[in-house]
């Protein structure tokens, strides 16, 4: 699958809804290093203990069962906009989240920002900006499915007006329409490769012709709907078919991810560079993602025969 | 544990800690310290407790064998062979902690628990043999030995003299039982042959009956805590053993029965006088077993 032989970055994708095989093959395709922002899991929490459970998977077991695929992940924590309308609720998240921002390897507040726009909407993702803001550390903001354009310049003007550096906040799920705002106010600009209503790898390839690779993000966002996670190697090999050079690639689908999320001081090449290997033996046998009887791999994961058959024998 | 032994004990913490850390990180520690010490309500904790790594890092200690033995020495079953610098930060800030009112020192504790990430769960469960009022955080333990994250079990049940000292035998069948199901050295688990009992041998016999049906194979050290107690029916896996064709399986076979006077047990080490004679003249042990058996 990495027929580029190149890493990757996934900057956004909600590994607690997908399954150990996609964890394999993204190993495989040569994503290194991942991003989960906290965001609803399709149906609202109705008590401020779910919230801490769910961030509680993100900075534990989901950390853990990525270790075990030979993938580092990071988090970004924060409560999501749609959320963010049971006020009540709202209020006893604001304070769970200083419990956890600071936590190893949270890498970011988010994914925040507006929905459908509403004040309670508002009011909690400004909140939030003021958090990030105090505690250095990036930002991750979601932007509207519905009437995008001004909510994605709504979330960076409001941005400004809270004294953020644009150099530390990512905005998400950008489009044709947004990129050029996003782009001339300083933000760094992810598109989200999504079946059918964000980006298609090949409108992708189109943006990084037209505006280069300059604070642009490549992301897959996969989460419990229909979504790749191999959107980043995929786009990058497509890029690379329609001439578009390695050093661009790179930058967009690894670089620029890095640069911006590692401002958090939480997030480093070497967290990965140094430790390619993986030792299921110690690690994974002893635990349950193999169940009794699986066998243990050790050193390069390619290798591993469980993988490419899931017939037990 | 004591807690007038803890100076002591922290003293040996910073000593170890301060080869490994620059000298701001250090402050950085003794200023947090300072801080916690002084905390009336524990919340002076939580941050310096999630931040250590951000300022002392992650560095294994590698301590030297002197070291493991001065820290035996000040806690009988304490070994931080495994541990790193993060990990001794945090231990120091949890014993610095006022500890004199039991449930609100506890309560401070079991909040940690409540939101901690991968790295803190592993310091606070290898720490808790050291931790003051020992007896509230059995129940935290106990789940503990529930989780799936490898390195997170390891904390509780290898190299720590916690749950020989606190579960209930229950906790304590299903924890060796798990560390056999993982895949772990059942020699790292302090207390193994003083906590045997005939519940926990029952349960492993069956354990091994059920993958012998798989046609798969156990471990050898399975049978350490199993020997003390063999009657009538647990014998016949023993003989079964003997006439394995693995040696380690043998050699398990004999110093299970060398563990008890059970008369048939007996009668089968005699019929292999070899194996008889290396555990007399201490050749053959169960933790040589235990090197051996490095599970696959």
């Amino acid at each position: 699958m990495n027929t580029l032989n190149m890493k990757f970055i996934d900057p956004h994708i909600h590994m607690t809804s997908r399954t150990t095989d996609d964890y394999a093959a993204m190993q495989k395709a040569g994503i290194v290093a991942i991003i989960e922002p906290a965001f609803w899991l399709g149906q609202p929490r109705t008590e401020l203990g779910s919230f801490k459970d769910y961030y509680s998977s993100l900075i534990g077991w989901e950390r853990f069962r990525a270790s075990q695929f030979g993938i580092k992940h990071y988090c970004t924590i924060g409560l999501n906009s749609k959320e963010a309308n049971n006020e009540a609720l709202a209020e006893e998240v604001m304070d769970l989240l200083p419990m956890f921002i600071c936590k190893e390897g949270v890498v970011g507040v988010g994914e925040i920002g507006y929905d459908d726009q509403t004040a309670a909407e508002d009011k909690y993702y400004r909140l939030q900006l003021d958090l990030a803001k105090e505690n250095n550390l990036p930002v991750q903001i979601h932007t509207p499915h519905r009437d995008k354009k001004a909510g994605t310049i709504r979330s960076m003007e409001v941005a400004l007006e809270h004294k953020l550096d644009p150099g530390m906040v990512i905005v998400d799920h950008n489009n044709e329409e947004t990129v050029r705002d996003v782009l001339d106010r300083g933000f760094w600009a992810a598109f989200t490769i999504y079946p059918n209503t964000k980006m298609g790898n090949e409108r992708m390839v189109e943006i990084v012709k037209q505006y280069g690779s300059e604070r642009i993000i490549v992301n897959s966002a996969a989460d419990w709907g229909i979504s790749d996670p191999l959107a980043v190697p995929k786009t990058a090999a497509l890029m690379l078919e329609k001439g578009i050079s390695i050093d661009d690639i790179h930058k967009v689908c690894y670089q620029n991810a890095l640069d911006a999320f590692g401002q958090s001081g939480q997030m480093k090449e070497t967290d990965w560079m140094e430790n390619t290997t993986v030792d299921q033996s110690e690690k994974l046998f002893n635990n349950s993602i193999l169940r009794g009887g699986q066998t243990p791999t050790i050193g390069e994961l390619k290798t591993n025969p469980i993988f490419d058959s899931n017939i037990i024998r | 544990m004591d807690s007038k032994l803890l100076p002591n004990l922290i003293a040996f913490l910073e000593k170890s800690l301060a080869t490994h850390a620059k000298p701001e990180a250090l402050n950085w520690l003794q200023e947090k310290k300072q801080l916690v010490q002084a905390s009336e309500t524990g919340k002076e904790l939580y941050v310096p407790f999630s931040a250590a790594p951000r300022y002392v890092g992650k560095v294994p200690l590698n301590l030297t064998s002197e070291e493991l033995e001065e820290a035996t020495q000040l806690r009988k079953g304490f070994n931080p062979g495994n541990w790193t610098t993060d990990q001794l930060a945090r231990t120091i800030l949890l014993l610095s902690l006022p500890s004199e009112e039991a449930d609100t020192y506890s309560k401070t504790i079991l909040k940690l628990f409540g939101t901690a990430d991968m790295g803190e769960l592993v310091a606070l469960y290898a720490a808790l043999a050291l931790l003051p009022h020992p007896e509230k955080f059995v129940h935290q333990a106990t789940e503990g030995i529930r989780t799936n994250m490898g390195n997170v079990y390891e904390a509780i049940a290898l190299h720590n003299p916690y749950p020989a000292e606190n579960f209930t035998e229950a906790a304590w069948n299903q924890m060796v039982l798990k560390a056999i199901f993982t895949g772990k050295s059942l020699h790292k688990i302090f207390g193994l042959d003083e906590r045997s009992n005939p519940e926990l041998a029952r349960m492993l016999s069956d354990y091994a009956h059920e993958r012998w049906a798989a046609g798969r194979t156990v471990t050898p050290e399975l049978w350490r805590p199993v020997g003390p107690h063999i009657n009538e029916t647990i014998v016949l896996d023993i003989n079964k053993l003997f006439s394995s064709e693995n040696e380690t399986e043998q050699e398990a076979a004999a110093l299970a029965c060398a563990q008890n006077n059970y008369p048939e047990a007996q009668a089968l080490l005699d019929q292999h006088p070899l194996l008889k004679h290396k555990i007399q003249e201490g050749q053959l042990t169960w933790n040589h077993i235990g090197r051996k058996a490095i599970v696959a």
